[in-house]
This record gives structure tokens, sequence and C-alpha cells, in this order.
């Protein structure tokens, strides 16, 4: 009974987080988005006081349910032990505790955090971790299954469906996700829990209270035979049957070893706590040190354009270049972000904001010092002036929560013209797209000579009205270079 | 099983393979109701002044031959195969004149039409092609397109030749395609020789340089003249002035847009009802085909048909033609002030704006906007009643219609494109008003 409340409990979870980061229409998390608040990292970061005192209290009562019920990447490797064990029954056996490698992890992933949020931490993360995963490999075969639902509803003349891009949003962070999904799949394929009871740093902050949980599974020796089925059975590798001891500060209380326990010779209670196990044997250190490698933005296709030769023929689409990024001094965060540096500290690159971002401006870094925190790119699209997806969905307190009316005089960047672009200069064509799309009208169309009222017009920019958002970047109608781009400031500021 | 549930089951089969028989049946019958596709009913036109021509009153109208995607991906190119098959059933069915232009579809509709009809005997149609020397009038460019429309064509004479879209630009552009750089006189001397069988123009542009076009008629001997004729623009653009005028001088007139680029079949649910309801067995579209081919000064009426149902449908309004009485005119003119309510932009489909040099899809938008027109996709304002569904299809259906990057937002009002038009439609300025109606629907400030 115990075991199905928590496998259905989990369950629930477990789809709500991951629907979190498959819909890219951002409707559902108006219902689930506390799944995500809930998290105790990105509580944590978010200085959300009340949670995380809840969830260390929930601990104390029950034992680590967090990493059985509420972490997804806990979750994920259930699944994974799950398809393990029907390969191979009775896998698991009793290791002890390897108490330094958890230390060296907490230290190594606080001094992380510490140091201003660092790559080891968010590669750490747990509930990042599976982000990533989720956003960058389960994402694509969502959007298309829904791009398929879309094609059908096209052609029956139904709107039920829009189609959605499915593109790489960055390299890095997916060739990052893969990795993480094999390692922890694998890990958990063969040891259950290993990942959870080493590396993990919430497990080992969690188990430092989980040993003096209320409740826990007591093995009663009077009843026990000592047939090793809960050893066997116990994905953390937590019970040592000679002893008939649990190590608490590993067991993440699935109740799997109660219900297998056939003499029913273990419950679910209270017990005082008593001393641990406390062996250490040395094992196999663990990769951690992944490496990054740098992308190549995509070869823009070239196709042919058509030559305007005796005759200009009629129809046809000239072709488009493919907007290239500017290289930015300063790289652009979201409004509610406050500061780059607000926004690195609490930012566990857990790609839910990537996910949403409904206008493909939200990409993950490929910086180094900053790799897969998201950043603002305008290739795609701009930050536009009705959505603050990003802002709602972000659990860590990365992006504050942000009114449209106040994103709308939050200052992210400013635009900055680049003549040698600039249409109305090098193709001699009237333009002044820049200025008929800036939200805040901070662009104006000036003649290019001054006293000449018929010279061609070139935008001016008052960069106190700019707010940054990028329409004059993404509309600019050079390529693949724009003639205008947006700068990002340290700190935001309103205007 | 008991007796009872076999018997259930024996009846649901019976009635099943029954139902089935009857579906069979009732196709058949409907289908025979429709009737075979006429072969030898087309009417014809003549006029004492071209001869012992005799064309067919359906024209084919080569400017939306179908396309097929690109096999490497590089846009579209035309399905020469599907050409051939419409050129033939055209030709079975009485078709007899084929109009194109060196410059329809991307250039290469001269090629296409050349190749489906070569096929067939010479002097089984009648084929016409157009001077479209509109980017570079010298004579040396304008002779060399004119050349190489026969080896496109491959022919060594062209029925029908036309000076292509006259009226724009007035009588200056005239005198600067033809008469200054002597073309006026090659092609005469070109007519002289047979290998221009009928010399005339095509029309876009108002009354008083029609006028003045038409009075070189002394001078020139124009065979015939095109110009743009549908029940709407009958009164509303002064087609009717322009029909009088070829009246008044027996100039044989040739119809395009009778059918405003299907605009006159793709009409509101209401309009669309109106007409079913007075002939529920014609379709809509051939109201507009009856009307451009009841006056008598017609030689024939110009349908672009991509599609074969399209071709059929046309046959069968004009195999033979049945002229509107008055009264039926009277019916269409009043049809024609509701269609007219409908704020939809006159964009016919035709593409000569195109390619846009910075890549946008411009049809296709104004496109996408009258559907929704027609549709009742655009609301007024937040407060309609229909808002959120009309809202829904606009925006969705425009990213369908549309790639992004083709969208109106990146229209940066060049102006290039609007000297093509020969709607006159003001694009830059209809683009930006599409786009700032989107950025309403968008932010829900409409």
């Amino acid at each position: 009974m115990l075991r199905k409340t928590r496998i259905t409990l989990s369950a629930i979870f477990y789809l709500g987080i991951t629907l979190l980061f498959l819909d890219f229409t951002g409707t559902l998390h108006t219902w689930l988005g506390w799944m995500a608040k809930i998290q105790f990292l990105p509580a944590l970061l978010a200085l959300n006081v009340g949670v995380v005192v809840a969830l260390l209290i929930l601990t104390l009562l029950c034992g680590r349910v967090y990493c059985s019920v509420i972490c997804p990447l806990g979750v994920m490797q259930d699944i994974f032990a799950w398809f393990g064990k029907k390969a191979k029954k009775n896998r698991y056996t009793y290791s002890p505790e390897k108490k330094w490698l958890r230390v060296i992890m907490l230290v190594l992933f606080v001094a992380s955090l510490l140091a201003g949020g660092g790559i080891l931490a968010k590669l750490l993360a747990p509930y990042s971790a599976y982000g990533r995963i989720a956003g960058n490999l389960l994402a694509p075969v969502w959007q298309w299954g829904n791009n398929a639902l879309a094609y059908v509803a096209e052609r029956m003349d139904s709107y039920a469906f829009y189609e959605t891009e499915v593109w790489v949003k960055s390299s890095v962070t997916l060739a990052i996700a893969a990795a993480t999904l094999l390692l922890v799949g694998i890990l958990a394929w063969r040891g259950g829990r290993t990942y959870c009871n080493t590396i993990c740093p919430v497990g080992t902050l969690l188990g430092f209270v989980s040993r003096f949980s209320w409740l826990k599974p007591v093995i009663d020796t009077n009843k026990c035979i000592d047939c090793g089925l809960c050893t066997k059975n116990c994905k953390a590798s937590c019970i040592d049957m000679k002893t008939h001891q649990i190590d608490y500060s590993r067991c993440v209380s699935c109740m799997d070893c109660i219900d297998k326990c056939k003499k029913g010779a273990i419950s679910y209670c209270h017990k005082p706590a008593s001393g641990n196990s406390g062996a250490q044997v040395a094992e196999e250190k663990v990769n951690t040190g992944r490496r990054t490698f740098l992308t190549t933005t995509a070869v823009v296709a070239a196709s042919t354009a058509i030559k305007a030769q005796e005759k200009k023929v009629d129809g046809g689409l000239a072709a488009i270049k493919d907007k290239i990024a500017p290289e930015r001094q300063t790289h652009l965060v979201p409004p509610g972000a406050l500061s780059a540096r607000n926004f690195a500290q609490h930012c566990t690159s857990c790609q839910l904001c990537v996910s949403v971002c409904p206008n493909g401006v939200l990409t993950p870094s490929t910086d180094l010092t900053r790799l897969m925190q998201p950043e603002l790119t305008y290739e795609r699209g701009y930050c536009r002036p009705e959505c603050t997806k990003c802002s709602e969905v972000c659990p860590t307190g990365a992006i504050r929560p942000i009114t449209r009316e106040d994103k709308s005089s939050t200052q992210i960047g400013h635009a900055v013209w680049i003549k040698k672009n600039c249409i109305p200069l090098t193709d001699g064509q009237p333009c002044g797209n820049c200025a008929r799309h800036c939200p805040t009208g901070a662009i104006q169309m000036v003649p290019s000579v001054e006293g000449d009222k018929r010279s061609p017009k070139i935008p001016v920019i008052n960069a106190e009205r700019c707010i940054g958002c990028g329409a004059c970047e993404h509309l600019c109608p050079a390529r693949p270079f724009s003639a205008i781009y947006v700068e990002g400031h340290q700190a935001h500021k309103e205007i | 099983m008991d007796r009872r549930s076999f018997l259930k089951i024996i009846g649901i089969a019976g009635t099943a393979a029954l139902y089935g028989c009857k579906q069979k049946s009732s196709t058949g019958t409907s289908h025979s109701e429709l009737g075979p596709v006429p072969t030898d009913k087309m009417t014809y036109r003549s006029f004492p002044t071209l001869g012992n021509d005799k064309v067919s009153i359906l024209g084919y109208g080569c400017m939306r031959w179908p396309t097929i995607p690109h096999p490497e991906g590089k846009g579209d190119v035309i399905d020469q195969d599907a050409v051939n098959e419409l050129v033939d059933y055209a030709i079975a069915h009485g078709v007899n004149y084929f109009d194109t232009a060196p410059v329809y579809v991307q250039g290469w509709s001269e090629k296409s039409t050349g190749i489906a009809l070569k096929r067939h005997p010479r002097e089984s149609y009648y084929i016409a092609t157009k001077l479209s020397n509109f980017s570079n009038p010298t004579r040396e460019n304008s002779l060399a397109m004119y050349r190489r429309s026969f080896e496109e064509l491959q022919v060594d004479y062209i029925d029908y030749y036309l000076l292509h879209s006259l009226g724009g630009g007035g009588m200056a552009n005239f005198r600067k395609r033809f008469v200054d750089n002597g073309m006026m006189d090659f092609l005469l001397e070109e007519r002289k020789a047979g290998r221009i069988r009928r010399l005339g123009f095509s029309f876009h542009g108002s009354q008083d340089v029609f006028e003045e076009l038409l009075a070189l008629h002394e001078q020139y001997h124009w065979d015939f003249v095109q110009i743009q004729l549908n029940y709407v623009d009958w009164h509303i653009a002064k087609a009717k002035d322009l029909y009088e005028a070829l009246v008044k001088r027996q100039i044989p007139g040739i119809i395009m847009e009778p059918l405003l680029g299907g605009r006159l079949s793709k009409l509101p649910d209401h309009i669309v009802g109106r007409l079913k309801q007075r002939s529920p067995e014609s379709s809509v579209a051939s109201w507009a085909f009856r009307f451009a081919g009841s006056p008598d000064m017609i030689l024939t009426v110009l349908s672009g048909m991509t599609y074969m149902e399209h071709l059929q449908d046309n046959i069968r309004t004009y195999s033979p033609l049945v002229p509107l009485t008055e009264e039926e005119k009277e019916f269409l003119y009043d049809t024609a002030k509701l269609i007219k309510q409908y704020p939809t932009i006159p964009c016919n489909d035709c593409k000569y704006c195109m390619p846009c040099p910075y890549g946008i899809d411009i049809p296709a938008i104004l496109l996408h906007y009258n559907k929704c027109v027609n549709e009742g996709s655009v609301p007024q304002s937040q407060q309609d009643e229909n808002y959120r569904k009309a809202r829904r299809a606009f925006l969705v259906g425009y990213d369908r219609s549309v790639p992004k990057l083709r969208q109106a937002s990146h229209c940066i009002g060049c102006n290039q494109c609007r000297k093509h038009c020969p709607q006159r439609i003001n694009i830059p300025q209809q683009l930006q008003r599409i786009d700032s109606f989107v950025e309403k629907l968008k932010q829900d400030t409409l």
C-alpha cells in the first residue's frame, strides 16, 4: 500500500514536471507551475524559505520521500532501474556508504554556488539536469508529435493545433543533456540510486536530515529470516543484512523492501536513531569533468538568387539569408532578471524558460563562463511586448515575476546602429522598419545628410527610451548581420 | 450464442450488405446527373476583321500553371506532366486559345506551354504571347525577348502578339517601350511578313489612356485588345466604358481576370448562398464566366486554370455558353455591391510583384487577409462576439500560410513592388496595415 502510494504520487509529479518542459503553449504552467517551484535547489536559490523549511520538515518526518516522489531525476532513475530489474531480478547488493565522495561533491557544489553559480553547480543540480534532458531530448519528440497533429488539423481546416518550430537551441547543452541521460541512466540501470547517494548534493544534504527522521523502515529481527530479499531489491543499496541495519542517510523511503518482505518483518514506523555504518571503500571515480566543445553556427544554406537579367520574371521567392548573432560586449538576460549577476547567481540552467519561450529568443549560452545559462538572442524573433512567460515559470528567482506593464519600461539593454549595414545607405532603399516596430518609440528616422532633407533617412536611437527588446534587430532587413543590434546592460533599470 | 443474438448479427450483416450496394448505385447516379464533360459543344467566336479565326470562348491563361517543389528544394518548378495533361484535355474539349508571356511563372511559362502544345498539330490551336519589356525597354533587349518567344514556344509564327500591359505610366511609357525604340514599326513589319498574325495589346489603366491608345487604331490597326472585365469591375472599375470603346471601333476584345484571380469564386458564405440559390447546379465561378462571355464583341475569356476541376467546370459553362439575360445581369450587379461591402484587397494573385527583393511573400499575405475577411476572421475589436476564435484563426492561419520570415512585419516599404501591380494596390501600405493589425491581435490591444 505504501509503495503503491509512493509510485502513484511520483508518477503524478514526474508527469507534471515533464509536461512543464514539453508544453510550449505555456498553458499548463498556471496549473502545474508550483511543481517546479517546490524543487529543493530552485527554492533555496529563490530564497523561498517556506518551501525549504517545509521540505526539511518533510524529510525529518518521513525520510527522503522528496527523492522518491518530488525529484524528477530521481523518478527517472527509478524508471531505468525498473527496466534493469526486469532484465535481472534481485540484482542489488548492500554496499557501504561512500561518505567522503558524497561530502566532497557537496563541498564542491556549495563552493561553486558561492563563487557565483559556476558550471559545476549547474551540472550537479538534479532538477536542472532533468530539465535539460526533458527540454532537449523529450521536447523535440513532443513537438514533432504536435506538428503531425497540426498537419492533420490544417488539412481539416481546424485551428486546434498550430505548428511549432523544432530546432537545436544549443548543441553544447544538447550534448550535455544526452551525456547526463546516458550516465545517470546506466548508473540507475546497474545500481539503482547510485547517483543520488554518491553525487547528488541534494541527496547528501537531505541525507544528513533523514538520519534523524521520525518515520523510517525498521527491520524486526524477530520476524526476519535473513532471506536477503530486501537487500537484493534495495535500489539505494542501504540495507545491511548482516547487522539488520538500514543506512537512513541513503534510504529514499521507496517502500520497496516493505513490499518485498514476505514475512512482514519490515515496517515504516518510528524508531530512535542508531549509529550508522561507516565503512569506506574507494570506488571508481565518477567522471564529472565534462568536456565542452565549441559549436559552429549552422552553415547558411546558400541558394541561388534569381538574377535580374533581361527581364524581371513574375513569381518566385527571393532567398533569405539566416541572421548571424552579433558579438555583444554584455550579454542580454530577460526582463525580471534584475541584473546579470543576480541572474547568474540564481539560475541553475534548468532550461524551463528556454522551453517555454514562444519567440525563440531564449537560448542556452555557449560561453564557457556561463555555459547553458539562458541569454537573449534575436535571430529567430524578439522579446515580444505581450510575453512574460519566462518570468512566470522560473523556479529559482533568476527571473522574477514581471508584469507586462513593468516589462515595457524595463531596460535590459539598448540598441546600437551599425552604419555599414544600413539598407538606406547600402541599397539606396527607404526603410525605417526598426523605427516602425519600436514599441517604445525610441527610434526616429532622420536624413543622413544634415540639412539635406532628401538624403536617405537613417535611424537614430534615443537610448534612454530603448528597452532592448530587439524588435529592431530582428526586423532589420540587413542580412546576415543586422544594421541595428542590442547591447546588453549589466543591471536592468526602469525608464 | 443464442438464437436471438444470432438473428441480430445476421440482420446487421444483411443491412450492411444492402447499404453497401445502395451506396454504390447512388454515387453512380450522381455522376450521371453531372454528366460527362462535353467535347463538341464549345462556343466559338469569329469576327470579319480576324479572317477565318474561330476562337473558343474559353481561352487558356498560362500564368498559373501547376508547380511542384524543386527536387533540390530550391523553390518550385512547373509540373510539366500536369501541364501536358491539362493542355491535352483542353484541346480535346474544344479549347484552342493559349495565352502566355515571357515573364509568367518565373519565366518558365512559354517553354512549358510550348512543350505541351508541340504535341498537337500547329493549326489546331492559337498561341498568344507578349512583349514584356518592362524592366529593359531597349530595342536590343526587346528584339531578344521577341525572338526568344519563338524559340521557347517552338513555333515559326505567333497567332496573337500583345504589347504587354499598357496603361500604367500612361502614353509616355508606351512611347518609351514601343515607339522610341522602333519596336512598333518592327512589329508591324513582322505582322506583314506573317510571323505575327494578329497584333494587339493588353491594358491595365485609366479610360483616357485607353482612348488615346485606341485613337492609334488608324495608324496601327489593332487586331484585338485585351482588357479586364467581370461583373464587379463592370460598373465599379468602369470596365463597361472600356468595352464600349471597343464596340465603337469594332475591335474584338479578349477578357482577362473574369474571376479576379479566383476572388469571385471564393466569396463569403451568404453570397455563395445567394448565387447557389438562384442556380443550385451551377458553380459560383460559372456566373462570372457567363458574364464575361456574354457581350458580343468578346473573342475569348481567359482563365488561368491550375486544376483539372476548374478546367472541367469552365468547359461545362461554355459548352455552349448560355448568355446572361438582362435580369440575370442586374442580379450580378447587385451581387457585386454586396461583395464590395467586404474590405478585401483587390489582389488577383498574378505574382507580378514577386519576387520581393526582401523575401516577402506578398500575394500569400494578401490572400490570407482576404480569406479571413470573407470568413469573418478579421475582428473589429475585442468586444466582438467571436474575437477569441477569430484571433486564433487569423494568427494560426497566418503562420500556416506565410513563413515568419516572409510575413508583413519584414516589409521595409521600399516600394519596388508597387509599379508591378496591375491592380494598382499600394502594396507596402497594405502590408503595413496588415502588420499593425497582426500586432494588435498579438498584443490584445485591438
